[in-house]
């Protein structure tokens, strides 16, 4: 019985560090997923939501995306249909980015009304697609 | 062709119906005509299906697009090689091999089963029909059928996806197929022990092949993901924890901590209800793993298009998770554990704790994969973890893990003494401190890699001790040579020295991930002739030179090669190249995205990793990505060692011994404990 109850000990150790890491890491790096009309809500109850790490998925606006090679820069806007927000995305492109695709932008919201990505993953609907992280 | 395979699917569905039923009631029953007619159905199955696939291959390689999956997953100009690969490229052709390859699974068990297992036959033909019976439905009744025809015949098809258009992709679908579903054979096996109520250990010796097989299959297919999404998709990574990667990770978890734990119910009689949890829950992750990746619950880069089929896995995934558990909580009472842990410091106990950190980092895993349909349910808003969640929960717990890899072995069964820990410690700690040194005094600060190799060696040495006694104990005994003793050693106790030549290859897995920690990139746009540097965490500097771009056609794509020249320390090395493709169709009109072809130069301490990301327009200034990846060489060799000490526990014959020799164990204990006045 005394060994079964160290081993209870040892046992409630590890659960309650895996509970705790877990806890932690979504507190800690937990992001919100967010369409850009939630967006729009959240800021419209909330006013100083900027500047919080996010994703937002939305389809690309057909015909914004403007690219500067030479500063790998991107900038385009994404809508769901009711809500539009300007994004800009320094680095490389994933191979499969292009203005009629959904994508999944990571990044923050700043006061200038633009989204400042991070990471850019776009998503091909139509089949088996695996697209490499930019 | 179509017309055949579409019957084929028909007759499989009815054959397999008709086996599950024949097979419950017969077995239920007892009723030998009918346990001999479900039999026959399997095998019949299984040959009506083998006909079903040989109609899509056939209709792949004479290109029929006609028929609606040729047309949509290859066209006249793929390679030959990857034409073969269409049967899995997509969502129908993928149920097709699903069910095929359960079928022949469920074929072998009956066919290959040693005969004083064959009780539990009956319900395990029954079970292996009824699941690939729901395959078969599946792709009948999903408006999944591979055999569809189009109103029309279109001149070429679309193609395979080029990323899928590489070695890699040939075999690492098949394989990780192979494992998630060779797990419903214990699976079947498990359930029929419950059933029938024969719940002492022979089930578990019927089953052990398998789940070895199946966890094989899964470390092979994890590994072969890791490498195609290495060189295919230019991150420069092997690991994203994409949900689709997770979906694989979490059986080979649960599979791993049963294989383990497996061993404690047949020495020591305990564990039995969570060794039957473990068998039915690998099964139902490998079912969701599927139901994940057709659905699209979870937004994932890996997934299939969004279709109806995932509410025939969610419905499936919900109806047996109910059945078997409802049927395992009925059998409760009969799994009561023999014998009771003795003392913390033993091997039953290091194995529990072993087991906790799998099923515990396995439940984390699901956690962050499910979160956003969790928060979104409880709170309303979506909240999605990424890599950072799964590296800050998984890092010190895969360590914690690690610790036992080597404490474990260490550890006599029952209790250990005092002088007999100091004798089995005290080389491999000061391994584990010598391995810190070694580090230290290169220069390495950070804490996680720091206990990575502290904790490697630590378990490197365990295995090396463990070696070297027995080969020596083997030398003194037998008088035999050095070599013949080692040979010996391992083929005499396949189990006990491939899982330790496994350990090793572990070892070496978690080196790897931790020299990943040291990863260094930069970005640069360069003109012909510009340079650009960077510092390799060995301390050299590389500089990358770019020297050209050219543009040419091949077989099926138009190529952009990009050259830089790479020098370590000023010193010239070799060359590089990166490319841009874009396929095209026999026409020339362009198909798919343009993908990138990684130039990787590989060497024992670093990877150089370079990614074209783009030409500016009519120049030949190109934007590139350079990245130093340390050690991933050594994350195919542990693979390797992974597969190698796998194989070994699995090769025939050896085992038979080491089987006796535990049921020995059992029933002396048994004996021991039954002559125990109570």
């Amino acid at each position: 019985m005394k060994a079964g109850m160290k081993f209870a000990i040892g046992a409630v150790l590890i659960v309650g560090s895996v509970g705790y890491l877990m806890a932690s890491g979504i507190k800690e790096t937990g992001q919100y997923f967010l369409t850009p009309s939630e967006l729009s809500q959240k800021l419209a109850t909330d006013p100083s939501f900027y500047d919080v790490g996010m994703k937002v998925g939305a389809n690309v606006v057909p015909g914004s995306v403007t690219r500067d090679v030479a500063s790998q820069t991107i900038a385009f806007r994404i809508s769901d249909g009711s809500a539009t927000y300007p994004v800009v995305y320094h680095g490389l492109a994933p191979d499969t980015f292009n203005d009629s695709v959904e994508v999944v932008v990571e990044g923050r919201l700043q006061r200038d009304g633009v989204i400042h990505a991070t990471d850019v993953l776009a998503k091909c609907g139509s089949r088996y697609e695996s697209v490499p992280k930019a | 062709m179509t017309l055949l395979g579409s019957l084929a699917l028909w007759v499989a569905f009815l054959l397999g119906a008709w086996g599950a039923i024949t097979g419950f009631l017969g077995a239920s029953r007892e009723r030998g005509d009918l346990i001999a007619s479900s039999r026959h159905a399997v095998f019949a199955m299984c040959g009506a299906l083998l006909v079903a696939v040989v109609s899509l291959e056939v209709a792949l390689f004479r290109h029929d697009f006609n028929v609606e999956y040729v047309a949509a997953y290859t066209s006249r100009n793929l390679p030959t090689f990857y034409i073969w690969s269409g049967l899995y490229a997509g969502q129908k052709g993928s149920l097709l091999f699903w069910a095929t390859v359960l079928s022949i699974f469920g074929a072998l068990a009956q066919w290959l089963t040693a005969p004083r297992h064959r009780v539990y036959l009956p319900y395990v033909g029954a079970i292996t029909s009824l699941v690939a019976a729901f395959f078969v439905s599946v792709m009948l009744f999903g408006h999944s059928n591979p055999f569809e025809r189009l109103p029309y015949t279109p001149i070429d098809g679309r193609g395979l996806n080029p990323q899928l258009q590489n070695p890699g992709m040939v075999f690492h679908p098949p394989m990780l197929y192979l494992g998630y579903i060779s797990i419903t054979i214990p699976f079947a096996f498990a359930m029929s022990a419950l059933l029938s109520k024969r719940l002492d250990t022979d089930w578990l010796v019927a089953i052990r092949k398998w789940t070895l097989l199946s966890w094989l299959f899964l470390s092979v297919g994890i590994c072969l993901g890791m490498w195609w999404a290495y060189v295919e998709l230019g991150w420069g990574g092997y690991w994203a924890w994409d949900p689709v990667e997770n979906a694989s990770f979490l059986p080979w978890l649960t599979m791993t901590a049963f294989l383990h734990s497996v061993m404690i119910q047949e020495k020591r009689g305990m564990l039995k209800k969570w060794n039957l949890g473990l068998i039915i829950g690998s099964w139902l992750l490998s079912i969701f793993g599927t139901f994940i990746t057709r659905s699209g619950v979870i937004a994932s880069v890996h997934s299939f298009t969004q279709s109806s089929v995932g509410y025939f896995f969610g419905a499936f995934l919900v109806v047996s998770a109910v059945a078997s558990f409802w049927i395992y909580a009925k059998r409760l009472p009969l799994l009561q554990a023999e014998s009771s842990l003795e003392s913390l410091v033993s091997r039953e106990a290091s194995f529990l704790f072993n087991n906790l950190l799998l099923v515990g980092i396995a439940f984390s895993v699901l956690w962050g994969t499910l979160f956003p349909i969790i928060s979104e349910a409880v709170t309303g808003t979506k909240i999605t973890v990424k890599a950072p969640f799964f590296n800050q929960v998984n890092i010190p717990l895969g360590l914690a893990l690690l610790a036992f890899t080597g404490i474990g072995p260490l550890i006599a069964w029952r209790r250990s003494s005092l002088p007999n820990l100091r004798r089995q410690f005290a080389v491999p700690a000061a391994g584990g401190v010598l391995g810190l040194l070694v580090v230290l005094a290169g220069g390495m600060r950070d804490f996680y890699p720091l206990v990575a190799v502290t904790l490697g060696s630590f378990v490197f040495v365990t295995v090396v001790q463990e070696f070297v006694r027995g080969v020596s104990a083997r030398h003194r005994q037998y008088s035999e040579a050095w070599l013949l003793a080692l040979g010996r050693l391992i083929s005499r106790n396949r189990r006990r020295y491939g899982g330790y030549i496994v350990h090793v290859g572990i070892v070496i897995l978690f080196i790897a991930f931790a020299g990943m920690a040291f990863k260094t990139e930069t970005e640069a746009t360069l003109r012909p002739g510009e340079s650009v540097s960077l510092r390799s965490p060995y301390g050299w500097t590389y500089t990358f030179t770019h020297l050209g771009v050219s543009q040419y056609d091949a077989l099926n794509r138009q190529v952009t090669a990009a050259t830089v020249e790479v020098a370590r320390n000023g010193k010239r090395i070799g060359m590089l190249s990166t490319e841009k493709r874009q396929h095209v169709d026999a026409e020339g009109n362009p198909t798919f995205q343009p993908s990138t072809e990684v130039g990787i130069r590989s060497d024992l301490r670093e990877d150089l990793y370079i990614v074209l990301a783009g030409v500016v327009n009519g120049t030949e200034q190109a934007v590139y990505r350079f990245t130093i990846n340390p050690l991933v060489w050594w994350v195919w060799y542990g693979g390797m060692v992974v597969a190698l000490g796998g194989l070994i526990v699995m090769w025939p014959g050896g085992g038979a011994v080491a089987v006796r020799r535990a049921q020995a164990g059992y029933a002396v204990k048994l004996v021991a404990e039954q002559g125990k006045p109570s």
